[in-house]
């Protein structure tokens, strides 16, 4: 492993895009960064520019506005970045995978480099997923 | 002379030398913030992974609707500006050249070189949330400006009308100025201009993460954004640093010095730490009423009292 992979490793910066959430999969996000869980231990924080961000992640249904927006954020930011997608709207769609509104999962918009199923996952979903998107 | 000049600004004490030093305080700041809200916190060179992510990894984006050229520039000469105020600072603290007449207004000048970069690169972004933030950021800099001004200037009074910052130095061999009721007034003045000028918590309005996105820096990406937090870390140590020289009666590296001068350093960024966690952001006009009511008038205060010899 290289000095540039390493580091890229060890200091992931979290950009957080919510679609059509119910807003489970937020709170849980931001469960890991309290006392208890503590992401920071890994070099991780929430930033609030896309422009600073290593991890893009997406939960919440993506409707067809929302679409644009993802899109949009994802060109901004500076590459490369990695994006995961929390929960089961993001992953799959879950119940509003019939939607009429419904553009697709995550991955049918941007690539997708992990999934962290649940609804909500469990904040030790979500960091055994980024442990495993960082051994990948 | 001319090499060894290229060795002061480059090396010891300046660029390298000063962001190790900022980059572990930075890492002190986390830490202590972390251990504040019962968290553990991250590890010892993560201030230095996150420099060389955006430095080597990271893609550098340039604005298309401003001024890249001026964008790109901006943080090289707000680095500029830090190492030199650190450089100046530092040959007199540390003894190793005797500096020159007049230096501590050089160094006043200097210190507010990254501030106004930081300004010029956000105006030449061209994003609406950056502009918000250069303006408050101009707004901070008259308030606080005039502050610590009135602090250099009581400070040299109480050194016997000097300007050279050795000399300073060498007016509390016996007793430092913060032995003396009005050098604690100036010290709690100049905690909070050090607040404002580094952006920590009460102050840092023009950077607010949840309310502007970052304000200024919410373009920067990349190599030009590494150049921006290498600005802080080295600003994060010279400011310390210069407060220790002109209240707390200077640094000294020779045998048990070193250790009350790392004292000295990492108790007032403590103060500052402990400050910013426990305080919420100010707006802006009360930011401003806070420098230029309160802490003027302290300040005047202390000068009436050093006039008297207190």
């Amino acid at each position: 492993m290289g000095i540039k992979t390493f580091c890229f490793k060890k200091s992931l910066w979290l950009f957080h895009f919510g679609g059509a959430s119910c807003n489970n999969c937020d709170i849980e996000i931001l469960d890991c960064l309290t006392p208890r869980y503590d992401v920071e231990r890994f070099g991780m924080k929430l930033v609030g520019s896309i422009r600073h961000a290593d991890v893009l992640l997406v939960n919440g249904s993506i409707n067809r506005r929302d679409k644009e927006r993802l899109l949009e954020i994802y060109h901004q930011a500076p590459k490369p970045i990695l994006v995961v997608a929390i929960g089961t709207c993001g992953c799959t769609g879950g119940i509003f995978a019939e939607g009429n509104t419904f553009a697709g999962p995550v991955d049918k918009i941007i690539p997708v480099d992990a999934y962290i199923p649940g609804c909500p996952p469990k904040p030790e979903a979500i960091i055994a997923g980024i442990v495993k998107l960082l051994n990948k | 002379m001319i090499f060894s000049t290229i060795i002061y600004f480059l090396i010891f004490p300046g660029l390298l030398f000063a962001s190790i030093a900022g980059g572990f305080l930075s890492w002190f700041d986390r830490k202590v913030t972390a251990m504040v809200q019962f968290r553990k916190g991250p590890p010892v060179l993560q201030p230095f992974y996150d420099f060389l992510k955006l430095l080597l990894v990271k893609e550098t984006i340039l604005p298309a609707k401003g001024s890249p050229v001026v964008f790109m520039l901006m943080p090289i000469l707000a680095l500029v500006g830090a190492t030199l105020a650190c450089v100046f600072i530092l040959l007199p603290a540390l003894n190793i050249t005797s500096g020159f007449n007049g230096d501590i207004l050089v160094i006043f000048y200097l210190l507010n070189i990254p501030a106004l970069a930081f300004i010029l690169g956000a105006l030449a972004s061209g994003n609406p949330l950056a502009s918000i933030g250069a303006s408050r950021e101009l707004k901070l800099i008259i308030s606080y400006e005039l502050t610590f001004l009135l602090i250099l200037a009581a400070v040299i009074f109480k050194a016997g009308m000097r300007i050279n910052l050795q000399e300073i130095i060498m007016a509390q061999a016996d007793t430092s100025f913060i032995g003396s009721i009005s050098g604690i007034l100036l010290f709690i003045a100049a905690i909070f201009c050090l607040q404002a000028k580094l952006g920590y918590v009460p102050f840092d309005i023009a950077e607010a993460e949840t309310e502007i996105n970052h304000g200024s820096f919410i373009e920067y990406s990349g190599s030009a954004y590494a150049l921006v937090i290498l600005t802080k870390y080295i600003l994060l140590f010279t400011l310390p640093v210069f407060i220790g020289t002109l209240l707390l009666g200077g640094l000294s590296f020779t045998g048990i010095n070193i250790v009350y001068s790392l004292l000295k350093i990492l108790a007032i960024v403590l103060l500052l730490i402990l400050i910013r966690n426990t305080n919420p952001r100010l707006k802006i006009h009360q930011a401003m009423r806070f420098f230029f009511v309160w802490m003027n008038l302290l300040v005047i205060i202390a000068i009436t009292l050093s006039i008297f010899g207190r």
